[in-house]
């Protein structure tokens, strides 16, 4: 008999805690910085045009295969604005198939994609969660705009520096 | 006797027996799994296994996928315990190789896997209640484990399908503040252990219900290839992470909890206890933790040399084998995975025969199976 009183003990103590369960709709969740949704291309603030140079790197690289892109000559730099040579055309990322595995931002060199914070994507059809270049830059701008991302080249050189900075003072 | 299956056996009997199909949608069959019983009354006479709703190729999917892209498959493969997973392959790859990773990597490698370890009792602790009629325990269960899938989300981005061990060590290292978030997720955890604990195992309905229940012996056990918290169960100390220690198991001290009657209740317990022993060596793991770097390789494209190495691992369910034959180029040639499940499993005509229907349900609940590693 102890065992159950135990238990309702217990059960009866719990009634009195705060509630853990989240009413999820009404209050949305709160994302860790590290959280991974769905993939979306940066913006370059700096030149105004992707990073993306459409080099197909992770597209080879993704697991199931669900992005496309094709590269143009890049009009900016020829009128001296930007360095990059070759810039993206169409882009596109089929968020149907993407299993979020973050392979695509570990391989691109240039900063181009990111794991945005975009989880809430509920379409009518499933052609709706084909989603192009247009899309996949508004996706990569809020998420830059909300986490105030900087480029992992540019963070990592900073901090290359500092520490250069460090040993020299040392 | 000589039927394929079974099944046509089972049809053609004289007796007026009833089929129950039981599953593949069933709530206690945890995933899809579909189980022909012959029974009589209340009895089960004869069970006979369907597997194979889960089924998505995963071994031959491998052989297409670069040895980094694997690691996505073998996610879902037992996707209550993802992180042990991601390890055992990883090892595979990396004893290939030759290669030895950072003991930063490997610390934090224990302490998640360890710490899936829990969460995966966790959920098979409120399942089983469940499954026993306990409706209660799986909220308790459910809230601990909800706190280490937040902690996982912290480090890797993902709450199950984390993709976070690579070959070689780590994705990245763990965030700034893992030592402050670990000691509160401890003390918190400690607590829902010891809650569900208290709140579930000698609960006189629960030990009824149990106790006695699907009971094997050792020697059967074997037989079915038992391995993991339901070898353990029938008495038998055998523990990959003591008995081939691999990673850094040789330098934690922690106990393997062992039952003795081999039936449900055993099974259950074995793995409450293991929670504990799981809390006192990761508490041991953060006080050594040294700092470091997490990745060993600096290149990204992985080329094992031709060979091949089977590798072992305890996880949740039990122990678990990677067979991993490499031809030299970026692919594998061969994955075979060696699921503790599907050895579990294999045992369940054994013990439901004879039994209740009631308990059957009770008995497929205790092997703590999962769907995705038994069809892979
Ligand atoms: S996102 Fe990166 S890797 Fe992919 S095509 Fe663009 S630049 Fe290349
Ligand atoms: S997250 Fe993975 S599956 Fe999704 S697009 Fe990137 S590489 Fe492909």
């Amino acid at each position: 008999m102890l065992g159950s009183l135990k238990g309702m003990f217990l059960t009866l103590t719990s009634a009195f805690r705060r509630p853990v369960t989240d009413q999820y709709p009404n209050k949305p969740r709160q994302l860790e910085d590290r959280f991974m949704g769905f993939p979306a291309l940066t913006w370059d603030h700096n030149v105004g045009e992707p990073f993306c140079t459409s080099c197909m790197v992770c597209i080879r690289q993704c697991p199931t295969q669900c992005m496309s892109a094709t590269m143009i000559d890049n009009p900016l730099q020829k009128e001296g604005k930007s360095h990059r040579r070759k810039i993206v055309d169409t882009f596109e990322i089929n968020l149907n198939r993407c299993i979020l595995c973050g392979i695509c931002v570990e391989v691109c060199n240039f900063d181009a994609i990111v794991m945005s914070h975009e989880h809430e994507m509920s379409v009518y059809q499933r052609n709706d969660d084909r989603v192009d270049l247009i899309e996949l830059l508004e996706m990569g701008k809020r998420y830059q705009e909300d986490t105030g991302w900087i480029p992992p080249s540019q963070r990592k050189k900073a901090e290359k520096e500092e520490t250069a900075v460090e040993k020299a003072s040392a | 006797m000589t039927t394929v299956g079974g099944s046509e056996e089972l049809q053609s009997d004289q007796h007026v027996d009833l089929m129950l199909n039981m599953g593949p949608q069933h709530p206690s069959t945890h995933g899809v799994f579909r189980m022909l019983l012959r029974v009589d009354g209340e009895v089960v006479l004869d069970a006979e296994p369907h597997i194979g709703y889960l089924h998505r190729g995963s071994e031959k999917l491998s052989e297409g996928e670069q040895y980094n892209q694997v690691i996505t498959l073998f996610d879902r493969l037992d996707y209550i315990s993802n992180f042990n997973n991601e390890w055992v392959y990883c090892r595979a790859v990396e004893r290939l190789m030759g290669l030895e990773i950072p003991e930063r990597a490997e610390y934090i490698r224990v302490i998640l896997g360890e710490l899936n370890r829990i969460a995966s009792h966790l959920l098979f602790l409120g399942t089983f209640g469940l499954d026993a009629g306990a409706m209660t325990p799986v909220m308790f269960s459910f809230r601990g484990r909800e706190r280490i899938q937040a902690l996982f989300e912290a480090v890797s981005g993902a709450r199950m399908m984390h993709n976070y061990f690579h070959i070689g060590g780590l994705k990245e290292d763990v965030p700034d503040n893992f030592p402050q978030l670990m000691t509160k997720l401890l003390s918190e955890i400690w607590v829902d252990v010891e809650e569900c604990d208290k709140l579930l195992s000698f609960n006189e309905v629960f030990v009824a219900r149990t106790k006695g229940v699907g009971a094997i012996d050792l020697e059967t056990a074997i037989d079915y290839g038992w391995t993991g918290p339901c070898l353990r169960a029938c008495g038998l100390e055998y523990d990959v992470r003591r008995a081939e220690p691999y990673s850094l198991y040789d330098r934690f001290d922690f106990d393997v909890p062992v039952g003795k009657d081999g039936d449900c209740w055993d099974r259950y317990f074995v793995r409450v206890l293991e929670m504990y022993q799981s809390l006192v060596i990761i508490e041991q793991a953060l006080k050594d933790m040294p700092p470091g770097p997490v990745m060993a390789l600096g290149r990204r494209l992985i080329r094992p040399p031709k060979g091949d190495v089977y590798v072992r691992a305890e996880n949740p369910r039990g122990e678990i084998g990677v067979y991993l034959v490499s031809d030299g180029t970026d692919k594998p040639y061969r994955v075979k995975v060696r699921p503790p499940s599907f050895c579990s499993l294999s045992a369940l005509r054994h013990l439901v025969k004879g039994a209740y229907i009631a308990d059957a349900v009770v008995i497929l609940g205790s092997l703590d199976i999962v769907l995705g590693e038994v069809d892979r």
